[in-house]
């Protein structure tokens, strides 16, 4: 029952961290640091949510979790699924419901993870079909394929075997050749860091709890996140001033043009997303190394006494 | 191979967008007489082109005949709007450089930047 309390405890505590990480002001100094940290709590909160209904379930074994799911697997083989020693005692029917919430979440939770993979595999099939068919070359951007629409836009279609950059020709229009350099340095960091891969689990969270507001918020603050370490990693070698006027030119040459229809989807609560990049871009500030380190090993310990409480046979 | 399909295929819709009655296997053959290409091989890009439902065939007599199923300008503002993330429900599939933003926005930024370039031109006096 201890195990069952701590890892409640780790669950809720991982909640409050989600809600004081959105509204934290460091995670634009450290972007990387900070994905790390989402990915840290994403992670050890579905592990201490499940890990703490099973070791209540399971509290008649008094084996823990881990210990306790073989003692049920093996009683469930020998005698058939009759839950025997579960069924004895205070709390049985809520011990039965806690084991059956951990089943349902671990299912929704990979039911979620799957749905979205393929649904992004099939959205890039199709938009990579159809890339094929109207996208062309251009002299001034070698390597990456140019869509010949107005509207100032430039993106990845990653991929393992033909990760692709795609630029609009009103973005070639918008933009001096060092800011478009700095723009595909962007795009080639996202592919080369496989970024939509860090972006997966989040969206796939945002699925499986679509009424939830916190997911989808935090899957906002985790995709702004991942274009802040694209962006530092575009102004190694390019000047942070031309990728700024980039995302101004942008912001100036892109919405309108775009013929309005699905505008309203485009979420837009607390400061725009874009001036956040553009304002660290023209004043940046690094986190600090003792920051840095604190939040890294406050991920490790998370993580790791979250799953040592799995192994506890208490 | 896989770059010459993709290259004919592309060359075919572009043959395909610039008719506007439907065309048959000959035709669109004919049209790309340069390429001197097989009967088979305009069948073949056909019918991947229409396995991925960017050509649809009627049958007409004992021939098919083929025509976009939507305008080039309709793909190209489809990708727009994956790539604008302002078709719901793709995201993670791409990452656009800048999601769409509204005018206020881009006014918003436009004066940032105004400001910062006249406070670094001070500082460098």
């Amino acid at each position: 029952m201890v195990v069952a309390a701590l890892l409640t405890a780790i669950a809720v505590g991982c909640l409050i961290a989600a809600h004081l990480l959105l509204s934290a002001r460091w995670p634009s100094r450290g972007p990387h640091v900070a994905v790390v940290a989402w990915q840290a709590l994403g992670l050890a909160w579905g592990v201490s949510t499940i890990g703490a209904l099973l070791a209540f379930g399971l509290a008649p074994y008094g084996l823990g979790v881990l210990h306790g799911l073989t003692a049920l697997v093996r009683d469930a083989a020998a005698n058939g699924l009759r839950l025997d020693v579960l069924s004895e005692g205070h709390f049985a029917a809520t011990r039965v419901a806690a084991l059956v919430a951990a089943v349902l979440l671990t299912l929704v939770l990979f039911w979620g993870l799957a749905v979205s993979f393929l649904q992004v595999v099939r959205t890039r099939r199709r938009h990579r079909a159809l890339l094929e068919l109207v996208a062309h070359e251009h002299p001034e951007v070698p390597g990456a394929r140019v869509l010949d629409h107005p509207a100032a836009a430039a993106y990845c279609l990653p991929g393992v075997l033909n990760p692709q950059i795609v630029i609009s020709a009103g973005a070639l229009e918008v933009l001096d050749r060092r800011e478009l350099a700095a723009v595909l340095a962007h795009e080639h960091a996202h592919l080369r860091q496989r970024h939509d891969l860090v972006l997966l689990p989040f969206s796939s969270l945002k699925r499986a709890f679509p009424r939830v507001r916190i997911m989808e918020r935090c899957y906002n603050a985790v995709a702004l996140l991942i274009e802040m370490c694209a962006d530092d990693h575009a102004r190694r070698h390019h000047s942070p001033r031309e990728l700024a006027t980039a995302l101004v030119r942008f912001g100036a040459a892109g919405g309108a043009a775009v013929p309005a229809g699905a505008m309203a989807v485009v979420p837009n609560e607390q400061q725009p997303e874009v001036l956040a990049r553009v304002s660290r871009l023209l004043n940046p500030v690094q986190l600090s190394r003792r920051a840095t380190a604190a939040v890294l090993s406050g991920s490790v310990a998370l993580m790791a006494s979250t799953l040592t409480l799995w192994h506890l046979p208490m | 191979m896989k770059n010459r399909l993709g290259d004919l295929e592309r060359a075919v819709m572009d043959v395909l967008w610039e008719r506007t009655e439907p065309m048959t296997v000959r035709e669109v053959g004919r049209a790309l007489a340069d390429r001197d290409l097989a009967h088979t091989t305009v069948m073949t890009v056909l019918d991947r082109l229409a396995k991925k439902g960017v050509v649809t065939r009627t049958r007409e007599g004992r021939a098919w005949r083929y025509r976009p199923a939507a305008s080039r300008e309709a793909y190209v503002s489809e990708l727009m709007h994956d790539a604008l993330g302002q078709t719901g429900d793709r995201d993670a599939a791409l990452a656009a450089f800048v999601r769409s933003m509204s005018g206020a926005e881009a006014e918003l930024l436009r004066r940032l930047l105004a400001e910062n370039h006249g406070e670094s031109d001070r500082s460098r006096m």
